[in-house]
């Protein structure tokens, strides 16, 4: 047995949160000496614990990160106003960590009020990360800037803010310099431009700023002029007047940022601004234009998101160009419209998993789908760890053979053993989710929408994807049987989804009776039997 | 292969009981013999079924109110949770005794037939139900209850091929009870084509009627994208599709929801979509007329029935002011309109005056 000391020191090294939860689990010794120094508190779901038990079993822990709603609450299919509040949380960490350093939260509510106990209670506060949340306005972003005088990281995400005012920026106080990231991309209308400027200005570590929507074009080179050292920069709208000046004041701005690394915002783009970053291209590993709707992509990178717009044309270019490609996402621009107009298939994804050999995560929407393709796909890229298609339309078949896509799937799973996770669309019966439970044994997310024909489907996967932790499922008919046949395999993950599937209330009731571990939830807005979302986590 | 589900999969001895008390309580729901989980697609078994099951439904959520209470739940001990628990009461006690105003089966009430576009489905109806409704893949309903294959109603979006869009081939194979592989049947397909392509050749493609959160884009990137979209498109001279979501509330409900205006085209596919979601919401017996479904319902007797309900459709204009919907013609309305709120009708009876003045004032 090694002396608490060296313990000590060793654990030191151990940052993930699945080594620490092992490492706490060999005997009483090390529970204890690990729980006094995790620096670090993850929960994935937040109402799999309460805050009082994390704050007595952590006492030393600086940084927390939340997940609140489902995965699906993207997409409308949770109702507002259930639940993922932080406020409960807050208020502990205001009494148990006065020396918090960290909040990451996603997905979650959080109000203004709990904005300003966090700003009031931790004096060493530095980082503040909000995805996907929603809940607060610029005041509570006010009370932030006011009072974190440490503040380092204030990151908001694709948030919903009620926008009172832009003035909320200048609540930082002249003497504030220690800003390192700052993302506002989210917001929607005007902040204080001579605010942010002042800002930018006195902040040499400024590493990270995305500007939101309303920052033009013409003032991008003076923000960027003052703040060179930026590793990643997002524009705000990318539209202007075609004039020389602003181009070579532009051009000359971005030539002068030799640590740019990550581009993205180009709202509204005018294809003749484009250049003017062609200088910094080469040094990119991440570019995002996936709010352009333009077809330029000669960059190198390693992350690349776009929309639709680039097509399978460039897509091919991608594909030659880009040869450290690691991750591929592809919006559509127009998800809503039946026939499209952008000439984007199967086809694109195809030459970019044969030319970009590092390729390793997809998100890809499109409109057709061959088996043949998918199994193309999988086996030019066996290295896939990451493979989200999204068929616009459920339930379409291969488009050549009109027959369903389980086994281009399946080959997507027989191939790519290291998949971790995986999103289907498309046509798909029961065997496509035999494949996926005999082979996706590494698989650790799952999503599933309109597929399936009757419970053996989710049986299989249930059954037999070992690694499986969470689980969202919409549209199948998927009933009781599978669910309660496979219960305990349902403790051993994070959460579960079901949404208009065939799960009766009385399983459900039985699923909480029997499994005293599980949380599992009804969500009924009306009284329909299959209206049945429940969300199971895990202690 | 034999399901292995009733094997005590999963492992325990709590398995058989599970097994036998999920069988118990799946006959509280009535499913009747023929109804497995392989023919819940099967439509013409649907309306006996779920109509008794609904009934039952109520009278086990009504026993189990309390039930689900105190079931295992963390309680937040912060102020914000209680719309959770109090959810439960207030969302059954509205509903309990209402009877569902828009049955599981479309041909029941009627909206199957006409032009009025099938919206993407606000509830969580079960799947048999949205394809009943023949919403995405058709662009209308009107699937026959042997769920062979429909007539298209012209709403069909094709870029006149054949692929990929088509599936009645495969459809019928799956409502089979049969365990057979689903298989395309090739000559079906081939006049099944046919005839949507006349079909679609006559008519113009429409937007497609949307299912709630598909496909899975964000709802701030679905703005934007469409705001793109839009500009870009002005600067080339065609219209461009904006996306206008805005969200619905009602009184009395906890929670609220998001509405594509764009998607409807008339007030009655708005009020019988957000019926839909809204189920304690009586729009009148708008729904249930739809054997004349053919004629588009005017402004004017939207506003009849509006005022003989009990629930009445609002909205908050450009101008933070709240109006009663139906009272300007559409165009205008999505033009002005920036939240939807269904108010009981006690309380908006200040409203129509109102309405009626300011657009008057406006023309």
């Amino acid at each position: 047995m090694f002396p608490e000391e060296v313990l000590e020191h060793v654990f030191s090294f151990l940052t993930s949160h699945t080594d620490r939860n092992s490492v706490s689990l060999v005997c009483k010794t090390w529970y204890e000496m690990e729980r006094w120094c995790r620096k670090r508190v993850f929960i994935g779901n937040c109402y799999a614990v309460n805050p009082k038990v994390i704050i007595k079993r952590f006492p030393e822990v600086k940084g927390v990160e939340l997940k609140g709603k489902p995965h699906f609450a993207d997409f409308n299919l949770v109702p507002e106003g259930w639940g993922g509040f932080v406020w409960p949380w807050v208020v502990e960490f205001a009494k148990g960590y006065p020396w918090l350093e960290e909040i990451r939260l996603k997905r979650m509510v959080v109000s203004d009020e709990c904005l300003e106990i966090v700003a009031k209670s931790f004096s060493k506060f530095r980082v503040l990360v909000l995805e996907s949340c929603d809940g607060f306005s610029t005041d509570g972003l006010a009370s932030i800037a006011s009072h974190c005088r440490n503040l380092r990281v204030l990151d908001l995400r694709e948030c919903e803010v009620e926008e009172l005012s832009g003035h909320w920026l200048s609540h930082f106080p002249d003497s504030f310099t220690s800003l390192e990231v700052l993302n506002i991309a989210c917001l929607g209308s005007e902040v204080s431009f001579s605010a942010l400027e002042r800002l930018v200005a006195r902040s040499p570590k400024l590493k990270t700023l995305r500007l939101n929507r309303t920052v033009p074009l013409e003032k991008l080179s003076t923000l960027l002029q003052r703040a060179p050292q930026l590793i990643d920069f997002g524009t705000g709208s990318y539209s202007a007047e075609i004039r020389s000046d602003v181009y070579s004041s532009l051009k000359d701005a971005f030539s002068s940022c030799k640590n740019l690394k990550s581009l993205s915002g180009f709202w509204d783009v005018t294809p003749a601004y484009l250049p003017v970053v062609h200088s910094v291209c080469s040094q990119l590993t991440s570019l995002n234009l996936s709010y352009a709707s333009t077809q330029s992509p000669e960059l190198t990178k390693i992350r690349l998101v776009v929309l639709d717009c680039i097509e399978d044309t460039g897509l091919n270019t991608v594909s030659m160009t880009c040869k450290d490609l690691r991750e591929l996402v592809v919006f559509p621009s127009e998800p809503f419209v039946g026939d499209a107009e952008v000439q984007l298939t199967e086809q694109g994804l195809v030459s970019v998993s044969q030319g970009c050999s590092k390729l390793q995560s997809v998100l890809y929407f499109c409109r057709q789908m061959s088996n043949s393709a998918l199994i193309s796909i999988s086996k030019n890229r066996p290295n896939l760890t990451c493979f989200r298609l999204c068929i616009i339309e459920p339930t379409v078949p291969d488009y050549l053979t009109l027959e369903p896509l389980d086994v281009g799937f399946g080959s997507i799973v027989e191939n790519c053993k290291q998949l971790t996770r995986l999103s289907m669309s498309g046509l798909l019966t029961d065997r496509v989710f035999e494949y996926i439970g005999t082979h996706a044994k590494n698989l650790d997310m799952l999503s599933i929408a309109f597929a399936g024909d009757s419970d053996l489907g989710l049986h299989h996967v249930l059954s037999g994807c070992d690694s499986l932790r969470k689980l969202e499922i919409r549209d199948c008919p998927f009933g009781d049987k599978a669910l309660l046949a496979n219960a305990s395999k349902l403790e051993k993950m994070r959460s579960l989804w079901m949404s208009s599937c065939l799960v009766s209330f009385g399983a459900c009731k039985l699923l909480g009776q029997k499994m005293p571990g599980l949380n599992v939830e009804v969500i009924d807005e009306r009284e329909n039997l299959n209206s049945l979302p429940e969300y199971a986590p895990v202690e | 292969m034999t399901p292995p589900l009733l094997d005590g999969e999963g492992g325990g001895t709590g398995n058989a009981s599970l097994m036998t008390s999920a069988s118990t309580m799946e006959s509280v729901f009535q499913q009747s013999p023929g109804l497995t989980e392989r023919n819940y697609l099967g439509l013409s078994d649907c309306s006996s079924v779920d109509s008794s099951a609904v009934s039952g439904m109520s009278a086990v959520k009504r026993n189990n109110l309390n039930l689900k209470a105190t079931e295992l739940r963390l309680g937040l001990p912060g102020s914000q949770s209680p719309v959770r628990d109090s959810d439960v009461d207030l969302g059954n006690s509205a509903c309990l005794d209402e009877k569902p105003l828009f049955p599981l089966v479309p041909s029941k009430d009627g909206i199957c037939s006409g032009t009025q576009k099938i919206v993407g489905s606000g509830n969580k109806r079960g799947f048999s139900d949205t394809i009943g409704e023949g919403n995405w893949m058709f662009g209308s309903s009107g699937i026959d209850s042997d769920g062979s294959k429909s007539l298209v109603q012209g709403k069909f979006v094709s870029n006149a091929s054949v692929s990929g869009k088509i599936l009645p081939g495969t459809q019928p194979a799956m409502i089979n009870d049969a365990a057979s592989k689903v298989s395309p049947q090739e000559q079906t397909h081939v006049t099944y084509g046919a005839s949507v392509n006349k079909a679609s050749a006559s008519n113009p493609p429409a937007a497609k009627a949307q299912v709630v959160g598909w496909p899975p884009v964000r709802s701030f990137r679905k703005n934007i994208l469409a705001t793109n979209a839009k500009n870009n498109d002005e600067v080339d001279g065609k219209p461009g599709p904006a996306a206008l979501f805005v969200k619905v509330s009602m009184d009395g409900a906890p929670y609220l929801r998001k509405v594509d205006l764009r998607s409807y085209t008339a007030y009655q596919q708005l009020s019988s979509a957000l019926e839909k979601m809204f189920s304690c919401f009586t729009i009148g017996q708008c729904g249930s007329q739809g054997a004349s479904g053919r004629e588009s319902l005017s402004e004017s007797k939207l506003r009849d029935l509006l005022h003989g309900s009990e629930y009445v459709l609002t909205y908050e204009d450009k101008d933070g002011d709240w109006m009663l919907v139906g009272d300007v013609p559409w165009d205008m309305f999505i033009g002005s309109c920036k939240r939807l709120k269904i108010m009981k009708g006690s309380d908006a009876i200040g409203l129509a005056p109102r309405a009626m003045e300011k657009s008057k004032n406006r023309n």
